[in-house]
């Protein structure tokens, strides 16, 4: 008979529980679990990621909705418990759902601690805790205005570094005189702070808050030593503590967290709690690696076996800021009998201390070179006597015994018992019997069956390491997706040696760079034309064979084999002769439907292929040019009525939309581009999921991009502000010809943008003006040949061909 | 139009020459209510099916040839210009023609048709 198992909380800690549960006793527990967020079970060690942009939402999720499904588990979002009745065996939700259990499993995390300031309640006021506190911190990141960080560890440096990331000027105030004090030492806390303060985030330090400013709104903070601080966003990141007053008001033993065994039961013997909210030996945890320890064990007494026990163990610590290297492990302190080894390297802000004591490591601290980390805290945890190789101990690894190591024989090197994932605690053994046990050849494989790098990632060029050493040559770390299957060549590979080895034709291409078809295929064979025509402007032949039908033909195929027509409305803006002109064509030609496109123009639907010239010269009489709403080029430009008309408008939208396509009509992209201007941050003209969009307002323009709208939503990021008309359009086409230059074929700037990095493209298209004058200038010169109307080119009898049948056969004749 | 309609002996109808075809691209031949796709490969060589993927129909003329295949251009399809199968996963066949080449000349046997299936 199956037991009922019910879960409070749905974190890391009992997902990683019930992931070993159903492995060690699967169909035993009927599972119900109570999560007071409204969402699945999500990688929290990830959501600094998620807040500098790094990663999406999507990306940290651990399990799915379709995980409850496959295991039968009833899991009520956003239904936080309220009281358990151990007499009756019950919980009850705050939704009023009540549920018996055999087993309940208390899982409630931790609560942020709020320092006890006036304002403290301010509206603009926030935690960082969970997925709900990042979104508050993004919207209020919009704003680019001013945040403080009250904390300067591990989460408050994540955080400052993620909303500077966002845009916004950051202060960081920490009440001890250095940085992560209880990770790391004086010295190392100093270069961290060096580096932090590089990125551009103020640091103040020995800064006790005494109050936060403001009527309704976060304004600022004052200081004990009466400074002021202004900021419209205060993020309190200065701790946490066990959240365990359900325990407490149901009668269980409470300390500092719910008192449990090294079994994890509490004083209720049907009743266990694991993760933050537990307190075993006397000890609260934060990390992931003991929690995930907790689940272990916890999950193997709910299986029946009673003899596994929570152990201790120091756990390392490791910065989520990417470009900071940070790690340390056990205990540092100055003391007696202790000694230490120091490396300082301040120019390479290298800086790494060992403290010893027998003959044996018991911490380690390393800044900017962290690779030995595992190696010191593989020598700290069997208590390795190092008297032997003191001398050369602290620089690591490579240089014990004779010649320096390169990192996969140093890999090589290591016990089977030596831990590789320290979030989940797997060692080099478990690795390697996995990989051999079940065949596995790639990295995602490898994390789904032994977790190792699965969680903070950061031990990932380790697992490469092992998989490379136990699978031989047969594993290639660093494999790009190749283009298609004509070569083993990445698209970035192919770009590059086109202009390398100044490649101009197709066949060029394909003969210098060893394709392994004749003549490609249509994968390729699209991408090699644009990279062509984007490198070599003047100089290539666009093959049209290469070309897909509808950029072939300049019209959309439609399901039924006949077309699409769509010419330029420049910015949307249309006149009674356009109209006119459109309405005899739908006429003459008896066109089945008209439509309004999304991108303000007009779509004739259902023409027939070889009536497409005859279409073409009655537009073309009107002025009517191609819409190329067929083509990896740019699309529409998108606007609102602006300054001339609405009594919002800050500038002349609609006038800057249509310089730009006029500007830009006829070029080619990787992949579509849309565009759209609005007059004023009411944004009409919805240029906020754009590829690229402006944002007009009273001091000039605020460029957008990397927006979409489509299989994705995600809003844009903000490129800059510019004062001028003329700026907003060489900063866009500066922007433009970067992606143009830069992104894989058919992939979208969001997409792009992600890839590459938004920091990098801000600095050159916004800070190096040389850059963004050169981007501008090529993409000039790429236009004097771009700006062609196909159509009108083939109403005067190019490509005729594609228009007519070869023959047109009479029914006797063939019969 | 430069229709041609003769035929050199029963079957066999001209419609039209290896020139009227750009290389890698496809011209269509219509018969009565049926379409027929005339492609020219990169060297040259000629083949004619019927002008409809086995897929959802998509007129195979307007796909990219590669290879010795066309790719459908509605859902990328990959089918066999020789053969009119569907290549890899893809099941399904094409009606395809025989063709004979008398110098420039294109000649279709429109009454043999290895019909699909």
């Amino acid at each position: 008979m199956t037991e009922k198992l019910v879960i409070v909380g749905n974190g890391m800690a009992p997902g990683r529980m019930l992931e070993e549960l159903f492995e060690k006793a699967p169909g035993r527990y009927e599972v119900t679990i109570f999560n007071a967020e409204p969402r699945v079970n999500y990688d929290r060690i990830m959501l600094s990621p998620v807040l500098s942009g790094e990663k999406d939402y999507e990306e940290i999720i651990i399990h799915g909705d379709g995980w409850y499904i496959k295991h039968g588990i009833t899991l009520y979002k956003g239904h936080k418990i309220i009281a358990i009745d151990r007499k009756t065996k019950t919980v009850t939700s705050d939704h009023g759902v009540t549920e018996s259990y055999d087993k309940l499993v208390i899982a409630t995390g931790s609560v942020p601690f709020i320092i006890p300031v006036p304002g403290k309640d301010l509206q603009g006021v926030i935690t960082y805790r969970d997925l709900d506190d990042v979104q508050a911190m993004l919207l209020a990141a919009q704003s680019r205005e001013k945040a403080v960080v009250i904390g300067g560890g591990l989460l408050g440096l994540e955080a400052a570094a993620g909303l500077k990331a966002r845009g916004m000027d950051v202060t960081v105030l920490h009440v001890m005189p250095t940085l992560m004090e209880r990770q790391l030492d004086p010295a190392a806390g100093y270069l961290l702070q060096k580096a932090v303060e590089e990125r551009g985030i103020r640091v103040l330090t020995k800064a006790n808050t005494k109050r936060i400013l403001g009527e309704t709104k976060v304004e600022g903070i004052e200081l004990d030593d009466g400074r002021v601080i202004p900021a419209t966003l205060v993020v309190m990141a200065v701790g946490i503590r066990p959240n365990a007053g359900l325990a407490k008001e149901a009668g269980l033993a409470i300390n500092r967290g719910i008192v449990v065994d090294a079994g994890m039961q509490t004083s209720d013997g049907d009743i266990m709690a694991l993760g933050e909210c537990a307190e075993v030996g006397g000890m609260v945890y934060g990390l992931v690696a003991p929690l995930y320890e907790m689940a272990r064990v916890a999950a193997s007494h709910l299986a029946g076996d009673r003899s596994a026990a929570f152990v201790h163990s120091d756990t390392p610590t490791k910065l989520k800021v990417t470009g900071i290297n940070l790690y340390s492990v056990g205990d540092f302190a100055d003391g007696d009998g202790r000694e230490e080894i120091v490396l300082r390297d301040a120019t390479a802000g290298i800086y790494k201390r060992l403290v010893l004591k027998d003959n044996r490591i018991i911490g380690t601290v390393l800044y900017g070179d962290t690779a030995d980390g595992a190696w010191f805290n593989d020598l700290l945890k069997r208590a390795t006597d190092i008297s032997e190789m003191r001398d050369t101990l602290i620089f690591g690894q490579a240089y014990q015994g004779g010649a320096p190591l390169d990192p996969t024989a140093a890999v090589a090197a290591l016990p089977d018992d030596a831990e590789i994932c320290g979030c989940n605690g797997v060692c080099k053994g478990k690795i390697v019997s996995t990989i051999k046990g079940k065949g596995l050849t790639s990295l995602d494989e490898v994390r789904a069956h032994t977790k190792a790098s699965a969680s903070c990632g950061s031990c990932t060029g380790l697992v490469e390491q092992l998989m490379s050493l136990t699978l031989g040559d047969s594993y290639n770390p660093a494999a790009v997706q190749p283009m298609c299957n004509c070569t083993d060549l990445g698209h970035d590979d192919v770009r590059r040696l086109i202009k390398a080895k100044r490649l101009k034709t197709i066949p060029a291409v394909m003969q210098e760079l060893e394709w392994k078809t004749s003549c490609g295929c249509a994968k390729c064979r699209p991408a090699l034309n644009y990279y062509l025509v984007c490198d070599w402007p003047d100089e290539y032949a666009d093959d049209y064979q290469s070309r897909f039908i509808n950029e072939r033909v300049h019209a959309n195929i439609q399901k039924d084999g006949t077309y699409s027509v769509v010419p330029r409305m420049w910015g949307g803006v249309t006149s009674s002769k356009e109209l006119r002109a459109i309405a005899d064509v739908v006429d003459k030609f008896n066109v089945p439907l008209v439509k309004v496109t999304g991108g303000q123009r007009i779509d004739l639907l259902g023409i027939e292929k070889e009536d497409l010239p005859a279409v073409w010269a009655d537009l073309g009489k009107a002025g009517f040019v191609s819409g190329q709403a067929y083509a990896k080029g740019l699309r529409t430009v998108k606007t609102c009525v602006g300054s001339d008309w609405c009594r919002f408008g800050t500038q002349d939208s609609t006038g800057l939309g249509i310089r730009i396509e006029k500007f830009m009509w006829g070029s080619w992209t990787p992949a579509k581009v849309k565009m759209a201007v609005s007059g004023c941050p009411r944004n009409c003209a919805e240029a906020t999921c754009k590829d690229v969009g402006v944002i007009c307002v009273d001091s000039g323009y605020e460029i957008h991009f990397a927006g979409a709208a489509g299989l994705d939503i995600k809003g844009t990021e903000v490129l800059g502000l510019v004062k001028t008309e003329d700026e907003a359009l060489e900063h866009i086409v500066a922007l433009t010809q970067m992606y143009r230059e830069q992104a894989r074929y058919l992939e979208r700037i969001y997409k792009w943008a992600k890839r590459v990095g938004l920091d990098e493209i801000r600095r050159q298209i916004m800070d190096d003006a040389e850059k963004r004058k050169a981007y501008f200038e090529r993409f000039v010169f790429s236009q004097k040949f771009a700006q062609v109307d196909p159509w009108s080119e083939r109403v005067s009898g190019k490509d005729k061909h594609e228009f007519r049948p070869m023959a047109v056969i009479q029914k006797e004749a063939a019969e | 139009m430069n229709a041609h309609n003769l035929a050199t002996e029963a079957a066999w109808i001209l419609v039209g020459t290896v020139d009227d075809i750009p290389r890698q691209g496809s011209r269509r031949v219509r018969n009565g209510e049926t379409k027929i796709a005339v492609f020219r490969t990169i060297d040259d060589r000629i083949f004619a099916l019927e002008d409809k993927c086995p897929h959802k129909n998509g007129p195979l003329s307007e796909g990219i040839v590669h290879d010795g295949c066309v790719t459908c251009p509605l859902h990328n399809w990959v089918i066999s210009l020789e053969t009119g199968v569907a290549q890899g996963a893809d099941e399904g066949r094409t009606s395809t023609f025989p063709v004979r080449i008398e110098g420039r000349e294109i000649y279709l046997d429109l009454k043999t048709n290895f019909a699909a299936r």
